[in-house]
C-alpha cells in the first residue's frame, strides 16, 4: 500500500493575524487520505478542525496563513500553486459543504442557476446543456420535482433541501475529495441520517474520497474508515474508525469517547477516568420515589397560532388579490391536545425533532406564554389560568424555573455572574442585606462547581460551562420543585456536557427536585430521565418508562428516531477500559 | 474541573469605569484625537466669550473687509467685527443647539422607540405612525416648515430639530429593544419575578445604552448642520447674533468678491465641529457593537 | 408581481395623506391669527379681515380641511402675495430648473460613490478604502452651503473656469424651447449646441456639490454593505466552488450588496431634497427652492406652504418608486405576497 495519498498534509501550522498578535490555530498536524477513503477529524470547539480543511482549499481569511509545512494534493502544492490554479482546483477536484445550508446559497439566485455557474466555470458545455445537467444533478441529490425546483429561490425549500442543493454544488464536477465541514449541525436526527447516508453513497459510487469534520465521535465511527483526533490545534491520535471506538490511546480520545453519552453507560462513566465525583448526597429522591404524587398535571394543552399574512390589512389586499380561495388552513397548531403528567422526584425527559411543538409546550408550562386551551395543575393548583404576564410576580412563580439552552443569551451581558443568580433571590424572596445575599449566593456557586471568585466576572469573561453553571446557579437559587430544561447542554462541548450533566443529576437529587428535560438527543435523555415522551407535530405519539420506550418502542416514530441515531457496528467502549491491544 | 476563561478585570467602581475609559480612548488613536477636539469644543463653549479677544457685536466700519492680520487673526466682516471672536462665541449657541436638540429627541425618541419595540402592540403601531408621517417629508423641508410656522426662536430650531430627528432614533432605539425583548436573560429576568417594566429599566435600558450614546453623537453633527442650513437661510437666528450658519449667510455675499474670509472660517469652525462629532460617534460604535464597524 | 406593486402603492397612501393633514396643520394651527401671516406684515386690519373671509379662516377646522383638500386637488395652492401669481403655476415652472440639478448631482454621486465603495470593500486596507473612509466621514461633515461656497470662490474667483453662479444660463442666452424644461436636453433636442453647453457650465458647480454631498452616504452604505456581503456564507461557498472573481464579486457579492443601498437612496432623497434649497441660494438657481427662500425673506406664507407640500409629495413618490424597485430586486420580497 505505497500509493501516493490523494492529500498529503505534512507538519502544518496556521497562523492569524489578530488583535492581540500572532496566533496559532494549528500546529504541526499530519493528515493524510488515500483515494476512495473517509476520513473524520474529530474535535472540540477550538481544536481547528475546520481551520485545517480551510488551509486545503486555501480558503482562509485574509487574516490567515499557512505558515509552516506542506499540504500535496496528488502531485500539486496547494501551499505554492498559483490563485489561478488554486480556483481551477476549488470546486473540480476539491469541495467543500458548510453548516448552517441555507446561508449557504446566494438568497437571490435560483439554486438550479447556482449549480449551473459552477458546472460552467469548469467544464466546457453548451449553456442548453449545462441547464440539463444542472436538473440531472438535482435529481442524483433526490430533490423531488428537480425541474420544478431548479427555479426555486433558497428561502423556499426547507433547511434539509437547502443541504441537499448545497452537496449537488459540490458534487456538480465529480471532485476527487469532498469535505465535509459539519453538515448535519443543526439538522434534526432524522433528517441528519438521510443527507448522511446521501452523502456515503454518493461519494462511494463516483470513487470520491471525504473529509468529515464533526464534534461527534459517534457520527465519525458510524460513517468513516478512518479518525484524525485533534485538541487545540494538534493532532492527538490517529486511528482506524473501529480502533478508535474500541481501543483509544491518547488521555484526550478517551475523555471524548467517555464523554459521548451512548447505550449501555451511566452518567457517571462520562466523566473522565481521573475525575472521582464525591458519592451522591443521601437521596431525598429515594423518600420520594414511594410518594408519587402527581406534581404537574397537563390536559389537552392547545395552542394555535394564526398563520403569517391574515391579520390585518395586508391580509385583506392579499385575500382581494388572490383569484383562488386561501389554500391552507389559517390557524397553526404548535401543541394540539396533549396530556402528560411529571410526579415527584421524576425527572421527565420531552424529545421530538425541531417543530414538533416540545418547545411551545415547556414553555407555556412555564407560564411564560399563555395557552390557548387546556389546563395546567401544578401542585393542585391550575396555573394556567393565570395570565403569563400576571405569574411573574405571585409566590408560585419561585416553585417554577427554567434552565435555558443558550448560556450566552441567557444572562444579561450588563450583569455579573453574581447579580444575575441574585436576580431571583432579589425579586421573590424575603432575603434582604446586601451580605447575606452575597453569601448565598456564594454558597449557589459552591453548589454548582463555580469558583467563588467567578463570581464578579462578567458573561464575556465566562467560558461556556461556566456560564452554563451560573445558568442553572440561578435556577435552583430559591430552590424550586420543578425546573424545565430546554437543552441545556446543546450548545456545550461534549466534555463540558458530561460534567454538567452529572452537576444537573446530582442537584435533583440532592434538593429534591423534579425535571421536565426537553431535548432532541436521545442519548442524553437516556441517561438523565426516568420516563420519556416522545412528541411529533404537536402530540405524543409515545410515553413510558426510558429503558422500555429506548430499548423497545411501539410506535414507528420512536423507532424511525432511534434507527437514525448514528451507531457504529463495532462494541462500544467498556466503562472500565484499560489499554487494549489495537486491532487490525 | 478547571474551564479556561478570559482573564479577570476589576471588579466594578469609579476605579473600574476610568480603566474602562482610558482602555476605549487609547484603543483607537481616531477616537482619542476626537475626542481631545470634543473637549476643545466644550471649552470654547463655555469659556470663550470671556476669553476672546474683540467684542463679537463690536463693529468698527473703518476696519471693515480686511484680511486676516494679527490683530484681527480671522478678518473682520463687512461691519468691521472681529471674525475671530465671532466664530469662539458663536460655538455656545451652536453647542447648545446641538446638545438640546439631541437631548430632547432622546427623550422623545428615545423612549417612544423602547417602548414600541419592548411593549409592541399598539405602542408600537402610534409611534410607528408618528415616525412615518414624520419621515414621509424631507426632513430639512420639513424643519423649514415647522420653524416658518412657529416662528422665528433658537426654541424653534431645537424643537424643529428634535422632530426631525424622531424617527430615526425612534427606529434604531426600537430594533434594540425589539431584539432584547425575547432574549433569553428578559425571558429569565421574568422567571426570576420580574415584572415588565422593571425589565425594561434595570436590564433592557442598560445594554441599549452605548447604542443610543453613539447615535446621540452623531446626531449632534446633524443637529448643528441642521441649525446651520436653517439660518443660512434666514430662519431662527438672527443678526448680530454670532451662529455659525448665519455668519456664512452674510459672507456669502462677498465670497464672489474675494472676501473669503467671512465666510470661511465659520463655516470651517462648523465642518471640524460636525467632524469631531462624527469621528466620535463612529469610534464609539467600533468600540460598542464591533460588527457595525464602518 | 402586479399584486406587489399594488399592495406598495396601497401603504404610500397613508404617508400622503399624512403629507397632507400636516401641512394643513402646520399653516391653519398657528400661533397667532393665520390670516395675519396670510396678509403679509404690510397688511392693514382690514386687509388682514379680508383675507380672513377670503381664505375661509373664519371657518371650523374641519370646513377648512375640506376646502383645502378641495383646493389642492384642483390644483390650487393658493396666490403668492410678492408677484400676486398662482403659486401652482410658478412652482409647475420652476420645478424643472431644481429637478435637473438634483437629478445630474444624484447621477454623478452614484458614478463615483458606488465603485469606490466596491473598490474599498474588495481591497480593505488599501489606500483607495482609506480615501473612501475619508471621503464618507469627511463629506457628512461638510455642510453643503459651505462646500458650495468654496467651489465657487476656487473655481470662479481663483482659477476664473466656472462662470458667474448667476443662474442657470449665460446672461445674453436664451432658453431652447420648452419640451422637458431640463436645458441640457432640450438644447440637445433643438439642436443648439451653444445653449447646451453654456447651460452645463452652469450646471457643473451646483451639481457637484450636491454630487459631495450625497458622495458620502452612499460611498459608506455601499463599502458596509459590501463588506457584510463578502464575509458571508453565501460568498464562502462560492470562492470554494472555484468561481471566477468576477462571478463572485458581480453577480454573487454585489448583487446582494446592493439592496441595502437601494434602501438607502430613500434616506439620501430626503437630504437631497433639503440640500436643494441651500444649493440653490448659493447659486442663484431659479428653482422651488430658491422660490421658497424668497418667500420666507417676505413672509410670503402661501407660496411657502405650497413648497412644503411639493416637495413632500415628490418625496412620498420617489419612495414609491424605490420600493418598488426594491420589490423587483430582492426576490424574498417580491414572492412573499
Amino acid at each position: 500500500m505505497t500509493a501516493i495519498p490523494l492529500l498529503d498534509v505534512r507538519d502544518l501550522t496556521v497562523e492569524f493575524q489578530t488583535r492581540r498578535g500572532i496566533v496559532s490555530a494549528v500546529q504541526h498536524v499530519n493528515i493524510t487520505v488515500a483515494k476512495s477513503e473517509t476520513v473524520a477529524i474529530v474535535g472540540e470547539s477550538g481544536s481547528g478542525k475546520s481551520v485545517t480543511s480551510y488551509a486545503v482549499m486555501r480558503i482562509l481569511d485574509r487574516a490567515g496563513r499557512i505558515a509552516e509545512g506542506s499540504v500535496m494534493f496528488t502531485n500539486i502544492d496547494v501551499r505554492q500553486a498559483s490563485e489561478d490554479d488554486m480556483r481551477g482546483l476549488r470546486g473540480r477536484e476539491i469541495s467543500m459543504i458548510f453548516q448552517n445550508p441555507r446561508a449557504a446559497l446566494n438568497p437571490i439566485r435560483k439554486v438550479g442557476r447556482q449549480i449551473e455557474d459552477v458546472l460552467l466555470e469548469h467544464v466546457k458545455a453548451a449553456p442548453s446543456e449545462v441547464t440539463e445537467k444542472a436538473i440531472e444533478i438535482l435529481d442524483q441529490v433526490r430533490i423531488a420535482r428537480p425541474r420544478e425546483r431548479y427555479h426555486a429561490y433558497p428561502f423556499e425549500l426547507s433547511g434539509g433541501m437547502c443541504q441537499r442543493v448545497v452537496i449537488a454544488l459540490a458534487l456538480a464536477c465529480r471532485p476527487q475529495l469532498l469535505i465535509a465541514d459539519e453538515p448535519t449541525t443543526g439538522l434534526d436526527v432524522t433528517t441528519q441520517k438521510t443527507v448522511m447516508e446521501l452523502v456515503v453513497e454518493l461519494t462511494r459510487s463516483l470513487g470520491m474520497s471525504t473529509i468529515l469534520i464533526t464534534h461527534d465521535l459517534g457520527l465519525a465511527a458510524t460513517y468513516c474508515d478512518k479518525v484524525v483526533v485533534m485538541e487545540k490545534g494538534h493532532v492527538v491520535e490517529t486511528a482506524s474508525a473501529r480502533g478508535i471506538f474500541t481501543a483509544p490511546e491518547h488521555r484526550y480520545t478517551r475523555k471524548l469517547m467517555r464523554a459521548t453519552p451512548r447505550p449501555g453507560v451511566t452518567l457517571r462513566d462520562l466523566l473522565p477516568e481521573e475525575e472521582t465525583p464525591s458519592a451522591p448526597v443521601a437521596t431525598i429522591t429515594k423518600l420520594l420515589v414511594a410518594d408519587r404524587k402527581p406534581l404537574l398535571v397537563v390536559e389537552k394543552l392547545l395552542k394555535e397560532y394564526p398563520r403569517k399574512g391574515v391579520e390585518g390589512v395586508g391580509g385583506v389586499m392579499t385575500k382581494l388579490l388572490h383569484r383562488s380561495p386561501a389554500p391552507e388552513p389559517e390557524i397553526f397548531r404548535a401543541v394540539d391536545g396533549i396530556s402528560f403528567a411529571v410526579h415527584r422526584g421524576e425527572s421527565v425527559g420531552l424529545v421530538g425533532e425541531s417543530g414538533c411543538g416540545k418547545s411551545t409546550t415547556s414553555t407555556m408550562v412555564m407560564r411564560l406564554i399563555d395557552k390557548t386551551d387546556g389546563s395546567i395543575i401544578f401542585d393542585g393548583e391550575d396555573i394556567g389560568e393565570i395570565p403569563a404576564k400576571q405569574f411573574a410576580k405571585l409566590p408560585m412563580r419561585r416553585r417554577i424555573q427554567m434552565v435555558f439552552q443558550d448560556p450566552t443569551d441567557s444572562l444579561n451581558p450588563r450583569f455579573t455572574a453574581a447579580r444575575a443568580i441574585a436576580d431571583p433571590i432579589l425579586r421573590l424572596s424575603d432575603l434582604k442585606g446586601r451580605d447575606a445575599i452575597r453569601a448565598r449566593c456564594e454558597e449557589l456557586a459552591l453548589q454548582v462547581g463555580l469558583p467563588v471568585e467567578f463570581l464578579d466576572r462578567f458573561p464575556h469573561q465566562l467560558s461556556g460551562g461556566q456560564k452554563a453553571r451560573v445558568g442553572i446557579a440561578r435556577a435552583i437559587a430559591l430552590k424550586p420543585d420543578l425546573i424545565i430544561l430546554d437543552e441545556p447542554t446543546a450548545a456545550l462541548d461534549v466534555s463540558v456536557q458530561a460534567v454538567v450533566l452529572n452537576l444537573l443529576q446530582d442537584l435533583k437529587e440532592s434538593l429534591g427536585m423534579s425535571y421536565l428535560f426537553v431535548s432532541h438527543d436521545l442519548n442524553v435523555v437516556r441517561l438523565l430521565c426516568d420516563r420519556v415522551i416522545v412528541m411529533k407535530s404537536g402530540k405524543i405519539v409515545e410515553e413510558g418508562p426510558t429503558e422500555r420506550v429506548l430499548f423497545a418502542p411501539e410506535a414507528q416514530y420512536t423507532r424511525d428516531l432511534l434507527a437514525a441515531i448514528p451507531h457504529p457496528t463495532f462494541e462500544p467502549v467498556h466503562a472500565d477500559a484499560t489499554r487494549v491491544a489495537a486491532g487490525s | 474541573m478547571t474551564d479556561i476563561a478570559a482573564t479577570p478585570r476589576p471588579s466594578s467602581g469609579l476605579a473600574a469605569l476610568f480603566r474602562h475609559g482610558r482602555y476605549v480612548i487609547g484603543e483607537n488613536k481616531v477616537t482619542g484625537f476626537a475626542f481631545g477636539l470634543f473637549i476643545i469644543i466644550v471649552l470654547a463653549a463655555v469659556i470663550g466669550p470671556y476669553i476672546v479677544p474683540h467684542d463679537p457685536l463690536a463693529s468698527d466700519t473703518a476696519a471693515a473687509l480686511k484680511g486676516p492680520s494679527a490683530k484681527h487673526w480671522f478678518g473682520t466682516d463687512q461691519l468691521g467685527r472681529d471674525v475671530f471672536s465671532r466664530v469662539v462665541v458663536a460655538t455656545r449657541l451652536d453647542f447648545f443647539i446641538a446638545v438640546a436638540s439631541v437631548a430632547l429627541v432622546f427623550l422623545m425618541g428615545g423612549l417612544a422607540g423602547v417602548a414600541a419595540g419592548f411593549f409592541g402592540g399598539w405602542t408600537d403601531r402610534i409611534v410607528g405612525r408618528i415616525a412615518d408621517t414624520i419621515m414621509a417629508f424631507p426632513l430639512f423641508v420639513l424643519a423649514m416648515g415647522i420653524v416658518a410656522a412657529l416662528g422665528n426662536t433658537v426654541q424653534n430650531i431645537i424643537l424643529a430639530t428634535a422632530i426631525v430627528n424622531f424617527p430615526l432614533y425612534a427606529r434604531v432605539a426600537r430594533a434594540e429593544a425589539s431584539v432584547r425583548r425575547e432574549a433569553g436573560f428578559v425571558q429569565a429576568a421574568r422567571l426570576s419575578g420580574n415584572g415588565e417594566f422593571r425589565i425594561l429599566l434595570a436590564q433592557v435600558l442598560p445594554n441599549i445604552m452605548p447604542i443610543m450614546i453613539v447615535q446621540m453623537s452623531l446626531t449632534m453633527g446633524y443637529a448643528i448642520l441642521n441649525a446651520a442650513g436653517l439660518s443660512f437661510i434666514g430662519l431662527g437666528v438672527r443678526p448680530p447674533t454670532a451662529e455659525w450658519g448665519i455668519m456664512v449667510a452674510e459672507g456669502a455675499a462677498f465670497m464672489v468678491s474675494g472676501e473669503w474670509w467671512i465666510a470661511f472660517f465659520p463655516g470651517l469652525a462648523l465642518m471640524v465641529a460636525v467632524f469631531c462629532f462624527n469621528l466620535l460617534g463612529d469610534g464609539l460604535r467600533d468600540i460598542v457593537d464591533p460588527q457595525r464597524r464602518t | 408581481m402586479l399584486g406587489m406593486i399594488l399592495k406598495r402603492v396601497m401603504f404610500a397612501v397613508p404617508s400622503l395623506i399624512g403629507v397632507v393633514i400636516v401641512t394643513f396643520l402646520l399653516t391653519r394651527a398657528l400661533p397667532g391669527d393665520p390670516a395675519a401671516y396670510f396678509a403679509g406684515p404690510a397688511a392693514s386690519q382690514e386687509a388682514i379681515e379680508q383675507i380672513r373671509v377670503k381664505l375661509g379662516l373664519d371657518k371650523p377646522l374641519i370646513v377648512q380641511f375640506g376646502n383645502y383638500v378641495n383646493d389642492l386637488a384642483q390644483g390650487d395652492l393658493g396666490n403668492s402675495l410678492t408677484t400676486g401669481q398662482p403659486v401652482g403655476k410658478e412652482i409647475k415652472s420652476r420645478l424643472p430648473a431644481s429637478a435637473e440639478l438634483t437629478l445630474l448631482g444624484l447621477i454623478v454621486s452614484i458614478l463615483i460613490a458606488v465603485p469606490l465603495g466596491i473598490a474599498a470593500a474588495t481591497h480593505p486596507g488599501s489606500l483607495l478604502d482609506h480615501t473612501c473612509r475619508v471621503v464618507a466621514t469627511a463629506g457628512v461633515s461638510l455642510p453643503v452651503f459651505f462646500t458650495g461656497l468654496i467651489l465657487v470662490y476656487i473655481f470662479y474667483y481663483l482659477l476664473g473656469w466656472s462662470p458667474a453662479p448667476l443662474g442657470r444660463l449665460d446672461v445674453f442666452m436664451s432658453p431652447p424651447p420648452q419640451v422637458t424644461g431640463f436645458y441640457l436636453i432640450d438644447s440637445l433636442i433643438a439642436g443648439n449646441l451653444e445653449v447646451f453647453w453654456s447651460s452645463l457650465k452652469q450646471l457643473i458647480l451646483p451639481a457637484a456639490t450636491l454630487a459631495i454631498f450625497s458622495l458620502a452616504p452612499i460611498a459608506r452604505m455601499t463599502r458596509a454593505s459590501m463588506l457584510a456581503v463578502l464575509a458571508s456564507d453565501f460568498v464562502r461557498t462560492a470562492r470554494a466552488s472555484g468561481l471566477s472573481p468576477y462571478m463572485v464579486i458581480v453577480t454573487y457579492a454585489f448583487r446582494n450588496a446592493m439592496i441595502p443601498v437601494v434602501t438607502t437612496l430613500g434616506m439620501v432623497f430626503s437630504f437631497l431634497l433639503g440640500a436643494n434649497v441651500l444649493v440653490e441660494k448659493v447659486f442663484a438657481w431659479p428653482g422651488i427652492g430658491s422660490f421658497a427662500v424668497e418667500a420666507l425673506i417676505a413672509s410670503d406664507f402661501a407660496p411657502l406652504q405650497g413648497f412644503v407640500l411639493t416637495m413632500a409629495i415628490m418625496y412620498v413618490a420617489l419612495n414609491l418608486i424605490i420600493d418598488i424597485l426594491y420589490g423587483l430586486i430582492d426576490p424574498r420580497v417580491r414572492l412573499e405576497a
